[in-house]
């Protein structure tokens, strides 16, 4: 049959079963806008471009499914960098189309355009300008093929306008076919690298294992819980890595690194096996490389071979999807004798555990700890980026994965809202919140006026100390408290804005007021605002500096480790 | 540390695009780059010569892997390849010392391809160990332009490993 360029686009994506799109049309995207809707695609109108991908990016972290982010040409296009970049650190799929101008106007600096391919190589794993109505099967295929497969990320295809309403012969696959040719391409197994790594557990007195986003990617938790149990071996969980195993296990030792726990760094430093399953030694997690597990034979399972001997060199490398590994790892684990180990860790666990002080005033922690209660640690759990961000990860036990979504790599603020909301689309029998900063939120706000429209209940806690916390932090402690620019003293009225969008908007100022209004906001039928007032000194501990070794952590402000 | 990479990639548009970008973003410091079809027209070669920590030169090989359109990388050692430069060069040559010029440049199996009142053009290829011996050997001379066109380089087929090159 006889389809145009929009048309055979949006059967290819049918056909491998996508079936959700975040976007804003515009000049250079119209013709496959006007299919879309003619198609009845499903697709959900938001506010800005950056919003649009971040709302993907949450879809794809809770459903391990993918949807399409739409812009037109030039700035619709450009605003998705971000978005982009941020998917790419974190290994989430998604597939970007950008309109772009008709071919023949292509270099010209016509109206809107901007060179997308160029612009997008450095922050997609692949991309594609089409530029013959006769690629758009093959590119569409190759698209969420590479989006979805190895390890996962976004990719971006340029769709000049032109090509939008050409028209070509079309057939469509085949039935027989499955949806998503090849969807999983991992290496082979690392047979020889897994025999290293069996006998060094039997022979370990203190291993440790670190779990990272690998583990939820692959699909691997109930093969990680299955491994660390019959072993023993307690289990650390990077950031992007929460969830994957209990949160309120008693081999559980919550987050490494700068604002990890206490009990994880120590474990880190003491250890004399690591078992990095699917993380990648980010700099937040190692601090200072040459001080990073010092007394430990390092193992380390990537199916990106890249991120092996990348910045810590693995003694045990292991290529291979972490699930097929620790199956295999399962069938012949033969454990040794860590009972001296748990002792130490369990003193560890006991002694140096996470608290905040109690003075009256609205503590962030708190407010975290209240959500957590109400939630019984089943809902969707999204951040933005900042102070909240890390004492979320600290004190909310997760019992699942898929519930967390964080942007990790890229760090990026107002990657919440959005998120929230996409998580939302994928997941609506799950209570979704966000948990966010008064810097983080702002940047991206506008979104509540996405989740007013389609009735997006999502419930949404400020954490608001007037500050850009973490660099207010960072300011007290490392620049003398000099505070410049970091303080925003004239904050707008969050519950007035929300209210403004439609979305119930509540301002809390009394610690009596927090659980009480967090009940209000899950009874409510609608997305909820809540503006909570907190104490605006708070900092975040325990604390690595930057570029100091896990082993030159500060516990709490220098003040109060005095004292005790 | 210099290494020699041979890369293979589908003859796609933008594909260049991606492998210099990669050594940009990811901090390499390339050191020549020649690009050139192969005996089959949907893929070219690639050679860089880039310069790094071994860590790092192991780090390039396995990023440049996972690019879509790169079919295979080649860490090239020295004695496993045959590697040559094509280099253009206007040497600063008065009348009386013109012919110790040309002399120099037969030395080095260079054709001389042009000539003027004060100048002798060169055109001479070689290993990278000749082109600097070559450079060294006419840089007293003064050099006033110089064109070079990196280094291109193929594995030897079916050597051991303890083979020594010839050339």
């Amino acid at each position: 049959m006889e389809l145009n360029g929009s048309q055979i686009l949006i059967e290819e994506l049918k056909a491998a079963g996508i079936e959700m799109a975040f976007g804003i049309p515009g000049g250079a995207i119209m013709p496959f806008y006007d299919e879309l809707m003619k198609s009845k695609f499903p697709h959900i109108l938001t506010r800005h471009e950056q919003g649009a991908a971040h709302m993907a990016d949450g879809y794809a972290r809770v459903s391990g499914k993918v949807a399409i982010v739409v812009t037109t040409s030039g700035p619709g296009a450009t605003n998705l960098i971000t978005g982009l970049a941020n998917a790419q650190m974190d290994s989430v799929p998604l597939i970007a189309i950008t309109g772009q101008v008709a071919t023949n106007m292509i270099g010209t600096d016509a109206f809107q355009e901007a060179d997308m391919y160029g612009c997008s190589i450095p922050v997609t794993k692949f991309n594609w300008l089409i530029k013959d109505v006769n690629e758009i099967q093959h590119v569409t295929r190759e698209a969420i093929r590479v989006a979805t497969t190895g390890r996962p990320g976004p990719v971006l295809i340029d769709f000049p306008k032109d090509i939008q309403i050409t028209k070509a012969e079309y057939t469509p696959r085949e039935s027989a076919e499955s949806p998503l040719p090849a969807l999983r391409e991992y290496p082979e197994l690392d047979t020889e690298g897994i025999d290293k790594l069996l006998e060094a557990i039997e022979r370990a007195e203190r291993p440790v294992i670190i779990g990272g986003a690998g583990i939820i990617k692959s699909g691997a938790s109930t093969e990680l819980a299955k491994f660390a149990k019959a072993a023993g071996i307690p289990v650390i969980n990077t950031l992007l890595g929460l969830g994957g195993f209990p949160g309120t296990d008693d081999l559980f030792l919550g987050m490494p690194g700068m604002h990890g726990t206490a009990y994880a760094n120590f474990a880190l430093c003491e250890c004399d096996l690591l078992i990095n399953l699917g993380a990648r030694f980010d700099d937040r997690v190692t601090g200072k490389v040459s001080s990073f597990c010092p007394k430990a034979t390092i193992a380390h399972v990537d199916i990106d071979d890249a991120e092996i001997d990348k910045r810590v060199h693995a003694h045990i490398p292991i290529l291979g999807n972490v699930r097929d590994v620790l199956i295999a790892l399962n069938e012949r684990l033969v454990p040794g004798d860590y009972d001296e180990w748990r002792q130490t860790w369990t003193d560890w666990k006991e002694n140096y555990p996470l608290q905040y002080d109690w003075d009256g005033s609205i503590k962030p922690q708190y407010v975290i700890d209240q959500i957590q209660e109400i939630t019984e640690g089943n809902g969707i759990y999204v951040t933005g980026v900042g102070q909240h961000q890390m004492w979320a990860a600290q004190f909310i036990r997760f019992n699942d994965p898929k519930t967390w979504v964080t942007s990790g790599g890229l760090g990026t603020m107002g990657f919440g809202l959005p998120a929230a909301i996409g998580a939302k689309f994928a997941r609506p029998e799950k209570d979704v919140w966000l948990i966010d900063g008064d810097g983080s939120f702002a940047m991206t706000l506008v979104e509540l006026a996405t989740a007013a429209t389609y009735n997006v209940p999502v419930k949404v806690a400020i954490l608001n100390n007037a500050y850009l916390g973490m660099v207010r932090q960072w300011q007290e402690l490392f620049f003398e408290k000099r505070y410049s620019h970091s303080h925003y003293p004239e904050n707008p009225d969050f519950a007035a804005i929300a209210e403004g969008y439609g979305v119930k908007g509540i301002n809390v100022t009394d610690v009596n007021e927090v659980r009480n209004s967090l009940e209000t906001a899950t009874e409510h039928d609608g997305p909820v605002v809540l503006n909570f007032m907190v104490n605006q000194e708070e900092n975040v501990w325990p604390m690595v500096p930057a570029g100091a070794g896990n082993d030159e952590m500060q516990l709490a402000p220098p003040s109060r480790e005095a004292k005790s | 540390m210099r290494q020699v990479y041979s890369i293979l990639v589908n003859n796609h548009a933008g594909v260049l695009s991606h492998v210099a970008g990669l050594f940009t973003r990811r901090g390499y410091n390339i050191e020549s780059i020649a690009a050139g079809p192969t005996e089959d027209a949907t893929i070219t070669r690639i050679v860089i010569v880039a310069i790094g920590e071994e860590n790092e030169l192991d780090q390039i090989a396995k990023q440049l892997r996972k690019l879509y359109d790169v079919r295979e990388v080649e860490q090239i050692s020295y004695n496993q390849s045959v590697t040559r430069e094509l280099i253009l060069a206007t040497i600063k040559a008065p009348i009386n010392r013109r012919s110790e010029i040309i002399q120099l440049a037969n030395a080095f199996g260079a054709q001389v391809i042009n000539m003027t009142d004060d100048t002798v053009t060169i055109e001479a290829s070689g290993n990278d160990h000749k082109v600097r011996t070559l450079l060294k050997a006419f840089k007293g001379y003064g050099i006033s332009q110089m064109a070079r066109t990196g280094m291109i380089s193929l594995p030897y087929d079916g050597m051991p490993d303890d083979w020594e090159p010839i050339a």
